[in-house]
């Protein structure tokens, strides 16, 4: 059971600063996954101009047939999305576990450089463990 | 539907992992004294602390944000209180006190009675013109800037100085308005 397709996180300017993939189904190359995310960074910018509400703080939650596209975005303007099996639930919830994770081992890691691509290992296992955790509550259920 | 923000640090500071304070103080001296040693003049030990206290302040505003609960805060009056009671209750176990409000409620100044960098320090004659806390202000302003607020901080009263308290002034200079910069319609 795979609820998690796959993780980005963008960085202010709409540039992508980490991907992982966690489904077999639509790997994507790394081009691919960029195109996606700046495609996202925009398609959210334009969601806070479109609204209806003052105010608004773009896009939380895409459904599709395939897939839902959960979306979190700091009051620093980085993004975190998930996109995993329709109706998977508690996203809100992992994405702002995985902000903590973020600010924990990326941002305070000293050599790692703002804005830039994170290549952290401390992240990826707590990451990794983060979103086991969240499988085996789910197959608990 | 969003959380209310925390009137006080006190809940998210029993849950974070915290260091030995008397190590913390001793680190933060030592790094003092280095620098000293390094520039040798105090003008750019206090530019240098403040530089390294921005550089911390950019990163450490996510950890604030994603720990404290904190929502967006309405006005610049609730952001000088969410420093000073959740901001610096987080992360150096003591809460400021905001006063001295101007009209426009753009500049205000902070309080602290207690500062757990100074514990064992005492200003010799030759560093009289070092502000031996300027990492905070750095700090500060280096967080402000991630969400979007250019201010300006300065040391107003300082009790290695001889003062009563630690009084920073706190200056919001301008807004930067979050809105994407293309405007096609216009």
């Amino acid at each position: 059971m795979a609820a998690i397709y796959s993780l980005f996180i963008i960085n202010k300017s709409g540039g992508l600063i980490f991907y992982k993939d966690y489904g077999s189904a639509g790997r994507m190359d790394t081009n691919d996954s960029l195109r996606l995310a700046s495609l996202w960074h925009s398609m959210h910018a334009i969601s806070q101009q479109l609204s209806p509400i003052v105010g608004c703080t773009g896009i939380e939650l895409l459904q599709a047939d395939t897939f839902d596209l959960h979306c979190f975005q700091s009051l620093t303007g980085t993004k975190f999305f998930v996109v995993c099996e329709p109706g998977t639930q508690h996203m809100e919830v992992l994405l702002k576990v995985i902000y903590e994770l973020y600010t924990d081992y990326v941002l305070k890691n000293p050599f790692y450089e703002m804005e830039m691509p994170i290549r952290c290992e401390l992240f990826d296992l707590n990451l990794s463990q983060a979103i086991q955790k969240d499988r085996v509550s789910l197959l608990g259920r | 539907m969003a959380p209310l923000a925390p009137r006080s640090g006190d809940a998210v500071f029993a849950s974070v992992e915290r260091v030995n304070a008397e190590l913390f103080t001793l680190t933060y001296g030592a790094i003092v004294r280095q620098l000293i040693t390094d520039l040798e003049e105090v003008e750019e030990v206090n530019k240098q602390l403040d530089q390294m206290g921005y550089n911390i302040g950019v990163r450490l505003i996510d950890e604030f944000l994603a720990k404290s609960n904190v929502s967006r805060c309405v006005d610049f009056k609730e952001t000088a209180e969410v420093i000073a009671k959740v901001g610096f209750k987080m992360f150096l176990g003591v809460t400021a006190t905001v006063i001295n409000w101007d009209a426009e409620g753009t500049s205000c100044s902070l309080v602290l009675e207690d500062n757990p960098l100074v514990d064992f320090v005492e200003l010799p004659d030759t560093c009289q013109g070092l502000s031996y806390c300027n990492i905070l202000s750095g700090v500060i302003r280096g967080a402000l800037e991630m969400v979007s607020m250019k201010t300006e901080i300065t040391w107003v009263r300082d009790m290695l100085q001889g003062d009563d308290a630690y009084e920073l002034r706190v200056k919001l200079l301008k807004q930067v308005p979050e809105e994407y910069p293309y405007k096609d319609d216009d």
